[in-house]
This record gives structure tokens, C-alpha cells and sequence, in this order.
């Protein structure tokens, strides 16, 4: 299931999460994010019963937290894991791509 | 094992690639569109004002009415890069950088183009941390801030003029004496006092340590170079058609760009080709449609004689 991250949620869901998170940071005004939405709702769905949260933040509603993770480009993709960044990368790209950049913290 | 065969596998998710899946499923073929992303270039445009029965729709909103109009009709849909296409006979074998082979009667190939680099040090590195390619996803970020913007054709004039509105300095450098973009787009320039126009100059380095700090730019006339001080680099320098995968399969221009005739067939029967990535002058949003639904009508006539 797709997880809705805020700025209240994100201490708790990500940064104390048990299990990798891949943080989607998108925008409504942002063309390749609008394009991404579905490929990541798709990769949510997938990976059902794995030990993986799939997240998105809205930055318009996460401000401080896009601050906070020195966000300037969109979308942007980070995978936490014990609280830390592990990995990350910024455009539109494939599902395939993430699946291959998340197994390995999986 | 047994593997389907589609009639119409298309290369590319753009306005050619959907316009194609669309023409094609009407007919009843079996169509799947392979493509690393949905909309190319179209869905990095805020809005969209010549196309043809829409006064003003962002880009991506029209992609994606596009993307339903062809799902509606039974094309298939399939998110992967493509390594390779095989010609066998009268079948065509489609294999993504995975090594999964599809099969297919005819192959459109609609894969557009994608935004050229500069090559300079520091653009791939700073990618993501002030280096950017989509100045409508990222000019927000930039409030109060510095950037630097590299073109001089609309993409780039609009990429300036929307930096200007957030950020405290802007400036736009070009190679040439003058800009490439619509008079009607420089005109803007004159309400933002804080867009400074940069021309016969290049942009030789990006630097910084986590984040882009500044640039170096130098003047083409006086060779003289000299460091300015930015927090991002909007790269708007036109496209590039990335056809090196198919270079066996197709004739292609001194551009890169796949060569077709009137019908949008290249030089190997059963495979065609449309939109940006081929030879056809004039890279518009409208055209590409065009092309592709012609590309899918000659795929149509060239399936019906194969298999008569």
C-alpha cells in the first residue's frame, strides 16, 4: 500500500521505520512527477508483503522536511534505511530502475 | 515455450508512440508500447497552446488523456528501456535492457529525443543538487536564490523569465550575439531588472562541494573566464536524438534522426518510425501525433499484404 507522508508522519514512518522506505518527492505543478504517480502506486502495490515502504511527500506539504533533505529537483527519489539515506536520484525514470536500486537494501 | 506475437510493438510512450497505439488498436491489432517513461519531452512543457482543440492544458494533462484515449482501445503498456532489435523473417525480436524478448509482426519506433548536456565538469555530478534539466519542476526551489541559465532558444528564454519570478539574480548566457527564442518571449525580459543577459559565452564548469556554489563562464570574444557565483544551472540546450541501439537496423542522418519517407517507412520493411526521432522537420507536439498515426495506418497496410 501506498503510504501518504506529511511533515507530522515522517519522524515516525520513515525516520524510525524498521524497514527501507523509498520516499517519492513530488509536486501537483511538476509534469514527470504527475507521470511518475502511477509507476510508483504500481511499485506499491508489488511490493506487498515485502520488508519495504513505498512513501510519498508532497512537498507543498512537507516543506520543512524537502528543506531538511536538501531537495531542489523534482521528482526526487530517496531510499532511508535505519534512519539514513542510503541512496538517491532525481527525474523520471523506469519502474525497473527503483526495483533494482531498492532490492539491495531489501 | 510458447511467446505472443503482437502485430504492432511501438518504441516510445510520447505524442507519436500514443497517437500510433491509439490509430493501431483501432483497427483491432494487438499493440504494445514499450517506453522508459509516458509523455517524453511533452509532460516537462507547464502549458501546452497550440494544440488543436485545447486553448491551454499543461502538458502532462494532455499526456494523459492521450495515455487513457489509448488504454480505452487495448494497447498495452510496458515500462522498460530497450537494448536491442532483432529482424528475423518477417518477425521482429524486441529485447529490453533486461534481456526480456517480445515479439512483434511490425515495430514503430517513436522514442523521441532526450535534453542535451553540456559535458562540462560538475554538471553530472551536481545533477539533482543544483544542475537541472526542467525548470518548471524545479524554479520553485529557487526563491530568493541565484541561478544560471544555459540556451537561448524558447525553452530557455521561459526557463529565465520563471526563474526570474522566484529568484533574487538570474542570469540567462547564450553562445550567440542574440537569442534564437520568439520576440515575443525576449520581450518579457524588460520587466525583470534582476535577469541579466549574458551572450557570447559558455558555461566551462559547474562548482561546488554538497551543492552547486558557482560556475565558470567564459567569454567567447575576449577568452577572458571568470567565476560566478550561483546556487543552480538550468540546462536548456535543445535535444538530441539517442538512436545508437538501432544504428544496425535503420538508416539514420547526420542528426542521428531515423530516416523515413512520406509513409513513415525506413529503409527495413515492418519498421516505421515518427516523431522527433525522425528525419521530419519541426519538433511540435502536434506533428508527432500526426506522424504517429500515419506511422500506424502504413504499419496497418504493411500487415494486411504480409499476411495475404
Amino acid at each position: 500500500m501506498l503510504l501518504i507522508l506529511n511533515e507530522e508522519n515522517f519522524e515516525s514512518e520513515v525516520i524510525k521505520s524498521d524497514v527501507p522506505v523509498l520516499v517519492d518527492f513530488w509536486a501537483s505543478w511538476c509534469g514527470p512527477c504527475q507521470m511518475m504517480g502511477p509507476i510508483i502506486e504500481e511499485l506499491a502495490k508489488e511490493m506487498e508483503g515485502k520488508l519495504v515502504k513505498i512513501a510519498k511527500l508532497n512537498i507543498d506539504e512537507g516543506q520543512t522536511v524537502a528543506e531538511k533533505y536538501g531537495v531542489m529537483s523534482i521528482p526526487s527519489f530517496k531510499i532511508f534505511k535505519n534512519g539514513e539515506v542510503v541512496n538517491e536520484f532525481t527525474g523520471a525514470t523506469t519502474k525497473e530502475e527503483i526495483v533494482e536500486r531498492l532490492e539491495k537494501f531489501i | 515455450m510458447i511467446h505472443m506475437v503482437y502485430d504492432i510493438i511501438i518504441i516510445g510512450g510520447g505524442p507519436a508512440g500514443l497517437s500510433a497505439a491509439i490509430y493501431a488498436s483501432r483497427r483491432a491489432l494487438k499493440v504494445l508500447i514499450i517506453s522508459k517513461d509516458i509523455g517524453g519531452q511533452a509532460i516537462y512543457a507547464a502549458k501546452v497552446e497550440n494544440y488543436p482543440g485545447f486553448e491551454l492544458i499543461p502538458g502532462f494533462e494532455l499526456i494523459e488523456k492521450m495515455r487513457q484515449q489509448a488504454k480505452i482501445f487495448g494497447a498495452e503498456f510496458l515500462s522498460a528501456e530497450i537494448g536491442e532489435i532483432k529482424k528475423e523473417g518477417d518477425i521482429s525480436k524486441v529485447e529490453d535492457k533486461e534481456g526480456k524478448e517480445y515479439q512483434t509482426r511490425a515495430v514503430i519506433l517513436c522514442f523521441g529525443a532526450e535534453p542535451k548536456k553540456l559535458n562540462i565538469p560538475g554538471e553530472a555530478k551536481f545533477k539533482g543538487r543544483g544542475v537541472s534539466y526542467c525548470a518548471t519542476c524545479d524554479a520553485p526551489f529557487f526563491k530568493e536564490k541565484i541561478a544560471v541559465v544555459v540556451g537561448g532558444g524558447n525553452a530557455a528564454v521561459d526557463a529565465a523569465v520563471l526563474l526570474a519570478k522566484y529568484s533574487k539574480k538570474v542570469y540567462i548566457v547564450n553562445h550567440k550575439d542574440k537569442f534564437k527564442a520568439e520576440e515575443l518571449r525576449t520581450e518579457q525580459f524588460k520587466q525583470f531588472p534582476n535577469l541579466e543577459t549574458v551572450f557570447n559565452s559558455d558555461l566551462k564548469e559547474v562548482k561546488g562541494e554538497e551543492r552547486v556554489s558557482g560556475v565558470i563562464i567564459k567569454n567567447l570574444l575576449s577568452g577572458e573566464e571568470k567565476e560566478v557565483e550561483t546556487d543552480g544551472v538550468f540546462i536548456e540546450i535543445g535535444h538530441i536524438v539517442e538512436s545508437d541501439f538501432i544504428s544496425e537496423l535503420v538508416d539514420l542522418d547526420e542528426r542521428r534522426q531515423i530516416v523515413i519517407n512520406p509513409k513513415n517507412e525506413t529503409n527495413f520493411p515492418g519498421v516505421f518510425a515518427a516523431g522527433d526521432a525522425t528525419t521530419v522537420p519541426y519538433k511540435q507536439i502536434v506533428i508527432a501525433a500526426g506522424e504517429g498515426a500515419k506511422a500506424a495506418l502504413t504499419a496497418y497496410s504493411y500487415l494486411q499484404k504480409v499476411k495475404n
